[in-house]
């Protein structure tokens, strides 16, 4: 079943980045188009934040990988790489419960 | 370092990967300048490998096998589409919200495609290549170049060649080491997940527009999640984007003569 997902979403981006090659400019160069392209990442990466951040099952719950993005949002203020925000909020949130 | 990423030794052999760099009528390339792209593009390949290395272990701490993980870093290579497809698959939404919500993160490459198509001016399967590599990153670095055809055209196929060759491999790699691992959440992969969304994130927020859809679609997903099905509040996000998105080209249009 996950390989459907990994197949199916594959193929589809993989479209979607030809399509830009193939089709005429006129079709897809319009303001409208162009600014939605450029805001459904800002939308939906930041729904996919607090959703990973808050869901557990189908409630909401605050737990150690709050703190996990607190830190994430400290390292990024001090431009750390993506590599050390991921890692600190990992380690964040495993401390965390070591000590819990 | 640069000599093993290096994608075109020159003489350039014939059939290389890469078109003819300079074309008639075009001024030509700087050798200093060709060396700074290339630096560049390893500079870049190597951060966004580091990073494929949270991806591939996240995958996996997901729930998706080594195999499924390698694929979706060589036929999907797009960053935010992969996170999404995993994060929403691991957290127990459907296949087709995971799906849909992939493509509709990967929906700017094509608009990148549009602009990089009249960059490259590339045929047959050059161009089915020049479309896999389309992305954030080697779109930025041919913008940045614009004002040299020949610099634009190296800027993108060398940060293309060096992010995918790292990528794939950062992928490998943290896919093998999360594999190792027994209990993910104990080393706090879980919270490694949202990290993940804001660091893709961040550099999105530069003006008020972004922060009014970032914030309003953390809002819609936060009200969906307890009451519609995982996967669900994502995608449903995509409609902020869609109605600011709509106003703003409206209040665009309003202010031309």
């Amino acid at each position: 079943m996950i390989w459907i997902a990994v197949l199916a979403g594959s193929l589809g981006c993989a479209l979607l980045k030809f399509a830009g090659y193939l089709v005429p400019g006129s079709v897809l160069d319009r303001p409208a188009v162009r600014i939605i392209a450029g805001l459904l990442p800002v939308a939906m990466l930041s729904a996919l934040v607090v959703v990973q951040t808050f869901a557990s099952g189908p409630g909401l719950q605050v737990d150690a990988r709050l703190a996990g993005l607190a830190v994430a949002i400290v390292a990024l203020l001090l431009r750390a790489p993506f590599l050390v925000v991921v890692l600190a909020a990992a380690v964040t949130a495993a401390v965390l419960r070591a000590l819990t | 370092m640069g000599r093993t990423v290096d994608p075109w030794p020159s003489p350039r052999p014939e059939g290389s990967l890469v078109p003819p760099q300079d074309q008639p009528g075009e001024p030509a390339l700087a050798a200093e300048r060709s060396r700074a792209i290339r630096a560049n593009a390893l500079g870049i390949g190597l951060a966004t490998g580091a990073y494929a290395i949270s991806f591939g272990a996240i995958s996996v701490a997901s729930g998706l096998s080594l195999w499924q993980t390698q694929v979706l870093s060589l036929a999907m290579f797009t960053g935010a589409s992969q996170f999404a497809l995993v994060g929403i698959l691991g957290s127990g939404g459907g296949i087709l919200a995971a799906v849909i919500t992939a493509w509709l993160l990967g929906a700017r490459n094509g608009l990148y495609g549009l602009s990089m198509a009249g960059v490259l001016k590339v045929r047959s399967w050059r161009r089915l290549l020049a479309a896999q590599w389309t992305i954030d990153e080697s779109t930025a670095m041919a913008s940045g170049n614009q004002d040299h055809p020949a610099a634009s055209r190296l800027a993108f196929w060398s940060t293309g060649l060096s992010i995918y060759v790292l990528w794939n491999l950062g992928t490998l790699l943290g896919a093998l080491g999360a594999s190792s691992l027994d209990d993910p959440a104990r080393f706090g992969l879980d919270a490694a997940i949202p990290a993940g969304f804001i660091a893709l994130l961040w550099p999105r927020l530069k003006d008020r527009s972004a922060w009014i859809v970032a914030g309003g679609g953390a809002l819609v997903a936060l009200t969906l999640t307890p009451i519609a099905s995982p996967g669900v509040p994502v995608l449903a996000s995509a409609l902020v984007a869609v109605v600011v998105g709509t106003v703003m080209a409206r209040s665009i249009r309003r202010r031309q003569p």
